[in-house]
């Protein structure tokens, strides 16, 4: 079956286009593409907006807001973006980081979306033409938003220095489809943890919080014994995936390791 | 069906074909350009034998709607030799059994060409991570690394 890509300049077009049931938007290509060279028959017709302002990435002060076609080499590059350029870093190799985009990431299953469970940690908002959403309501109900919903950025206050932290566990090295990948801003006072929020992937079919372990870190040090009752409830709520890099069961057993090495690093 | 209108800059020379609506890149390049030189290895962007510069960047071309091209410089393999002296990377690949089989290697040069564009003296690190969407089954990537690396001392020598 044939493909046809219908590019428009403006989102409102693009969205009007997109309330055929035969269409899917056009980030990157990396998942729609992808899907068509493997046979995927649901759609036929990919639609893109050509509006340069999705390609944006603006800092001011502490708030960042990212278009939703920024790719993840872009945000690798962007002068103020360092503290999270090492979730964008995370995703493929070069290539790929060089075409997917912020956008696309906020859709895609795991063990994919490593840089959507960074904008969690950092309790994003997403941004669609006529309204915004924050990400966690976003993320439950990604696949039902109603057809013509395109995203059009990603906004968050940029995490106070040493506050951010990122893990992606893979087998591959440096490039790898993540085990698990953990996201976390954690700010600390007179040497307690006076704020966390933790984001996990592939804990679940979608990005979710550790909000058990988020709990069980409020007004405790960052140390081995201050830490361990988060880890013991680090993995309620989850449902990790099975796919051939792990079983959902390995997933569920090196969370606490990979979470305590990260809240420790 | 109706077949769309591509123009693009191939390697320095102006092109236009009209290609079927939805093709990739990668298709496009080799059944309507005739140029073969990348390599369809998986069509899942995990391989890395197809990719190409695209307007500077590295991308897959078996990612990219061909149509999402029109207007821009396209550069593969195939362009790199000038008047029949071989690119240093290619010279470097040869002199380094850089390559056996063979298949995987313009997809290595093209991300070797990218990564020397934005880093002209990398580090072993730098070549890994340049080089770590590209598989290859033959080398076992040591000499690719080695040639990567030795391709960039002869550039900054002759910079020099
Ligand atoms: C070889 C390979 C390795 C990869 N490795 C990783 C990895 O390590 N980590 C990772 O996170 N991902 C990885 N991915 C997956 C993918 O590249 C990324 O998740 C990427 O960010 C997806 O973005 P895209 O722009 O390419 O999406 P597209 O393929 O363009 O779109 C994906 C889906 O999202 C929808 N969509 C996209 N943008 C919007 C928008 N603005 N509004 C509404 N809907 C939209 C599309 O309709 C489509 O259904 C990999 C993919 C490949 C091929
Ligand atoms: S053919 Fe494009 S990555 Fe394998
Ligand atoms: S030389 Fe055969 S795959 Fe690399």
């Amino acid at each position: 079956m044939g493909l046809t890509l219908q590019s428009f300049p403006a989102v409102a077009e693009a969205g009007a286009a997109l309330t055929a049931a035969d269409s899917r938007y056009l980030g990157g290509g990396t998942l729609a593409v992808r899907a068509t060279n493997e046979g995927d028959v649901s759609f036929s017709t990919l639609v893109r907006v050509t509006d340069p302002t999705l390609g944006e990435i603006s800092v001011n002060g502490s708030q960042a807001h990212i278009g939703a076609s920024v790719t993840m080499s872009a945000i690798t590059r962007h002068p103020d973006l360092a503290a999270i350029a090492p979730a964008a870093r995370a995703v493929g190799g070069p290539a790929v980081r060089n075409m997917a985009t912020v956008g696309g990431n906020l859709f895609a299953p795991a063990p994919y979306g490593d840089f959507a469970v960074a904008l969690l940690a950092l309790d994003a908002t997403v941004h669609f033409s006529d309204g915004t959403q924050p990400i966690e309501a976003f993320l439950a109900i990604r696949e039902m938003l109603p057809r013509g919903r395109i995203v059009t950025a990603v906004s968050f206050t940029l995490p106070p220095p040493g506050t951010f932290r990122f893990r992606k566990v893979s087998r591959v090295k440096p490039k790898g489809v993540s085990v698990l990948t953990i996201a976390a801003v954690i700010g600390e006072k007179d040497g307690a943890i006076s704020s966390a929020r933790i984001a996990l992937g592939c804990l679940a079919d979608r990005p979710m919080r550790a909000k058990a372990a988020e709990r069980a870190l409020a007004g405790k040090p960052r140390t081995s014994q201050g830490i361990a009752d988060a880890l013991k409830v680090s993995g309620d709520g989850t449902s990790p995936i099975t796919d051939a890099i792990a079983s959902g069961w390995y997933r569920a057993e090196v969370l606490p390791v990979h979470l305590k090495r990260l809240l420790l690093e | 069906m109706a077949k769309v209108p591509v123009q693009l800059t191939l390697n320095g020379t102006e092109r236009a074909e009209f290609i079927d609506g939805g093709l990739t890149l990668l298709n496009a390049l080799r059944d309507r350009f005739g140029d073969t030189s990348p390599k369809g290895g998986c069509h899942q962007g995990t391989c890395g034998a197809c990719s190409v510069i695209v307007d500077g960047d590295l991308k897959l071309s078996c990612l990219t709607l061909a149509e999402t091209c029109n207007g821009a410089h396209v550069e593969t393999t195939a362009g790199l030799a000038a008047d029949g002296i071989q690119h240093p990377l290619q010279r470097a690949f040869l002199d380094g059994f850089a390559a056996q089989c063979g298949f995987c290697t313009p997809g290595m040069i093209m991300a070797a060409k990218a990564l020397l564009a934005r880093v002209p003296n990398p580090s072993r690190d730098d070549v890994v991570e340049a080089i770590s969407g590209n598989i290859c089954r033959c080398t076992g990537y040591e000499p690719i690394i080695q040639a990567i690396l030795s391709a960039a001392r002869s550039n900054s020598q002759n910079a020099a």
